[in-house]
């Protein structure tokens, strides 16, 4: 059980093998990856601001009540922080378990928790210049953009 | 009561500060973010807006006291 920041790129075949033994009929991965579009504008890169000593604290903590709510094996999430591009893993989640059912959900518990509870922000860098902090809700404004940094 | 604030993404570009220390009149952490909103004009209250209190996750009607670190988190967005 294992909840970890990194600023260096996530191999996800090692991530993989270190959740699963012999005990295990099923392992569920999910991999978030950059994706090139976002409500309609071209993304170019992506960059995650990670505040490492609370996001450690919690992601823990939510790995913890996966497993104890699931009775799964092993769970792990590894996120990213710093600058992205398209198509590499901003966020991975292992979760092995002797069947499929429990490992799914442990998964969705894991990776709806990381979204909305760790403190976490992403900043998306558009192909038109522009920069925009992901759920600013002024963002939606006419007008508002925030600086490329 | 002095107490440290730290601004996060959002709210560190809005109010141009990573850290500052505060001194005021003391309440709860719902009070201290409204105080900041008038302090800083373009900090914007966000619904979905978190607080922590020295490392911990907390509630926006936790009590301040002397000396605590109040974290202030625009809406997250792991993942």
């Amino acid at each position: 059980m294992k909840f970890a920041v990194s600023d260096t790129v996530i191999d996800p075949v090692a991530v993989r093998q270190s959740v699963t033994d012999n005990s295990c009929g099923a392992l569920v991965v999910f991999e978030g990856w950059i994706r090139n579009y976002n409500e309609g504008q071209a993304v170019e890169a992506l960059e995650y601001e990670v505040y490492r000593p609370l996001a450690e604290k919690e992601g823990a903590k939510i790995i913890a009540e996966a497993c104890a709510r699931y009775g799964v094996s092993n769970a792990l999430c590894i996120h990213r922080e710093g600058f992205l591009e398209l198509g590499d893993i901003a966020v991975i989640v292992c979760v092995s378990a002797p069947h499929r059912a429990e490992a799914f959900d442990a998964c969705r518990y894991i990776i709806d928790g990381v979204k909305s509870r760790l403190p976490i922000w992403k900043k998306e860098h558009y192909v038109s210049g522009i920069s925009e902090w992901v759920n600013c809700q002024h963002c939606a404004v006419a007008g508002h953009a925030h600086r490329r940094k | 009561m002095k107490v440290k604030v730290r601004y996060f993404a959002l709210f560190r570009e809005q109010t141009g500060f990573a850290s500052e220390s505060v001194d005021w009149s003391g309440g709860t952490a719902a009070e201290l973010f409204q105080e900041m909103v008038g302090k800083h004009a373009a900090l914007m209250p966000e619904a979905a807006a978190l607080v922590a209190v020295n490392d911990e996750m907390a509630g926006w009607e936790t009590s301040l006291a002397e000396g605590d670190e109040i974290l202030f988190f625009p809406p997250v967005a792991g993942g």
